[in-house]
């Protein structure tokens, strides 16, 4: 939680100047990370509470807001920050950024620039896992906007009648864009309509990393002995605007200030010397997180830009240097 | 090694590509509405008493996930095929094609492969009316990362999805409708590249490029434009992206003049950026011949309106050389 929180605080003052919008004009000296950058900043406890859950073999996807569940599985913080600097050391040879970024090797098979667009993608990796009669389980990230989408119907079906070892998580962070969710959905919203479909279903406080990590652990165990896909809906809140340049001035100012009471690394840090860790130790990982952020900005800002000529590599084999 | 060649029809050929396929590779599979029962224009017959429901996966109607789960699957390793039944259905899963599919290759840096191949049938057919009717390649064409491939003959539906399904990319593969039946003769064993143009018949005063059904309306005009001293050079284009430019620059540039003629609406299909890619190169004048910008019409004479037909391509031909 330490390491996503230190890594979405850097990445947001790296961004400011970075995109045109909500009135705001593009800075005169270009942004480090450029383009739109989805924090998931108060969100934390979700992705380390679920990925603590999971091996390297199993798989994950994610939303546009995907830097803790790609953290959390694994990824290497360093590459991360190259991505999102657009540089050819990053992940993606600088070719996704934040909004695409990705670790294969950790089984993190993508953020994804469309809402609900993981769901069919993580229910078909689970299909394949079922037919090799692999032992490894999908979690499969989205928001609460997801919900209204028709993938998402869709997807939970096709888990339910194929018995796929998928685990559902809604990350419910209570808006969609800039637009509360509760309004825009019909009817008792995510749970409702992932029990309606015979899914599994818990709810959690997705600030408590402690709860999360134990409701997703019995739910993994479950998906993963074969019982089908099951669904976890973890309420959080999402600190941040829509993207990072947007303060998000659209919320209710009381409700931001009781969200930030319930910080889940502060939640965490309660309970941590509640149960006799020394604050020093927590005061020290929070820094070492701090130390492997500048790293990483250092190690970003001095990599180099990707070459013009690898934008027409890995398009297609079929056809290729046909680019007219 | 090939074995003998054997006449069959357009579904009997891309059945036998497939089966040859699964048989060769466990991780060829096929999802997709209706296929237990050998799909809608008996194209996976037999296939699910061979493979089973395990590798001929029947699905909800829900293309969305019908093409984004075959995304998932390419990327733990399987190769689906993914039926969409007609193209027009096609379109409810435009994301998964297009923003996933297509670009998760390129966006993720190179980090995996979506190999799967999408068969999406077009064309007017059986009085089907506007939503089971359209050819839209061009569509497709347009996207980088895929593969277009439109057969006109048993022997390319074999070959081309062959080559297709061996290609690692993801592949628009579009039958058309009104071909399934048709006979032809299939060598099992040859193949059929991607990319590649086939010359159907030798002329030297006009290039007709084409391809799908088209290419047999096309077939039927030769001989009457033949009997008006018009010899004529038809090259089926057989695969969309990436269109053999190669083939088609060196038929035109014997015979100097083109026209391209597709099934597709005429305003902004293939056949605008083949014509353009010509005059660009060579300079010679060059026709267009597609639908009108309509709606396929149900009844006959209103569909009829966007057929091309013999004749039509006769006159304009004609009109064209005048």
């Amino acid at each position: 939680m330490a390491r996503i929180r230190a890594f979405e605080n850097a990445a947001e003052v790296a961004s400011q100047g970075g995109v045109q919008a909500w009135g705001l004009s593009a800075s005169s000296t270009p942004a480090l990370v450029r383009g739109p950058l989805h924090l998931s900043t108060g969100q934390e406890a979700v992705a380390t509470g679920v990925c603590a859950n999971l091996f390297r073999e199993d798989l994950l996807t994610s939303t546009h807001r995907g830097h803790g569940h790609t953290l959390a599985k694994g990824a290497d913080l360093n590459r991360m920050m190259c991505e999102l600097f657009g540089r050819s050391t990053g992940y993606n040879r600088g070719k996704g950024g934040s909004m695409h970024i990705a670790d294969f090797s950790v089984g993190m098979l993508g953020a994804n620039g469309v809402v609900a667009a993981g769901i069919p993608i993580a229910v078909g990796a689970a299909h394949a896992l079922k037919l090799q009669k692999k032992p490894h389980i999908v979690a499969c990230f989205f928001g609460d906007g997801a919900v209204n989408r028709g993938p998402f119907l869709e997807g939970l079906n096709w888990a339910g009648v194929y018995r796929l070892p998928v685990l559902f998580i809604c990350e419910d962070n209570r808006i969609s864009a800039t637009t509360p969710t509760g309004p825009m959905t019909a009817g008792d919203g995510a749970s409702a309509r992932a029990k309606s479909m015979g899914l599994r279903c818990e709810q959690v406080d997705g600030n408590d990393v402690i709860a999360v990590e134990g409701v997703a652990g019995e739910l993994a165990d479950w998906v993963r002995h074969g019982n089908g896909p099951a669904f976890l809906h973890a309420v959080t809140y999402r600190f941040k605007g829509h993207v990072s340049v947007d303060p998000g001035a659209y919320r209710d100012a009381k409700e931001v200030e009781q969200a930030l009471a319930n910080d889940p690394l502060r939640l965490a840090r309660t309970a941590l010397l509640e149960a006799g860790e020394p604050a020093a130790s927590i005061d020290a990982i929070e820094a070492a997180a701090r130390i492997e952020v500048e790293v990483a900005l250092a190690i970003a800002k001095s990599s180099p830009w990707p070459d013009p000529s690898t934008a027409y590599e890995d398009v297609m084999d079929t056809g290729k240097g046909q680019w007219r | 090694m090939s074995a003998a060649v054997t006449t069959m029809t357009y579904a009997q050929a891309a059945c036998l590509a497939l089966q040859e396929a699964m048989r060769a590779d466990p991780n060829v599979i096929a999802i997709g509405e209706d296929l237990g029962r050998g799909g809608i224009f008996g194209q996976y017959r037999g296939l699910p008493q061979e493979f089973g429901p395990g590798r001929i996966i029947d699905t909800p109607i829900s293309e969305s996930t019908i093409m984004g789960a075959a995304v998932g699957m390419a990327l733990a390793g399987l190769r689906p095929v993914v039926e969409m039944r007609v193209v027009d259905f096609a379109l409810c899963a435009i994301d998964e094609l297009v923003n996933q599919a297509a670009k998760n290759r390129f966006m993720f840096g190179g980090q995996g492969r979506v190999p799967l191949v999408a068969r999406m049938p077009i064309g007017l057919w059986s009085a089907s009316a506007a939503q089971h009717s359209q050819s839209l390649e061009a569509w497709f064409a347009h996207i980088p990362g895929l593969v277009v491939a439109t057969p006109s003959t048993p022997a390319d539906n074999y070959g081309l999805l062959k080559a297709s399904l061996a290609s690692g990319d993801p592949v628009v593969y579009m039958e058309h409708k009104e071909l399934w039946g048709i006979e032809g003769e299939v060598e099992p064993g040859a193949t059929v590249p991607l990319g590649k143009a086939r010359v159907a018949h030798v002329g030297r005063d006009l290039t007709i490029v084409s391809w799908s059904r088209s290419m047999h309306d096309c077939m039927a005009a030769i001989p009457l434009l033949e009997k008006e001293r018009y010899s004529i050079e038809l090259v089926d284009l057989r695969t969309i992206w990436p269109w053999d430019r190669e083939g088609v620059l060196e038929s035109c540039a014997k015979t100097g003049q083109l026209m391209v003629v597709h099934e597709a609406v005429q305003a902004g299909g293939f056949g605008a950026e083949i014509a353009a890619s010509v005059a660009e190169e060579l300079g010679i004048r060059v026709k267009r011949l597609g639908a009108p910008r309509i709606p396929a019409g149900y009844s006959q004479p209103l569909e009829d309106e966007s057929r091309i037909g013999a004749a039509k391509i006769v006159a304009a031909a004609k009109s064209f050389l005048g």
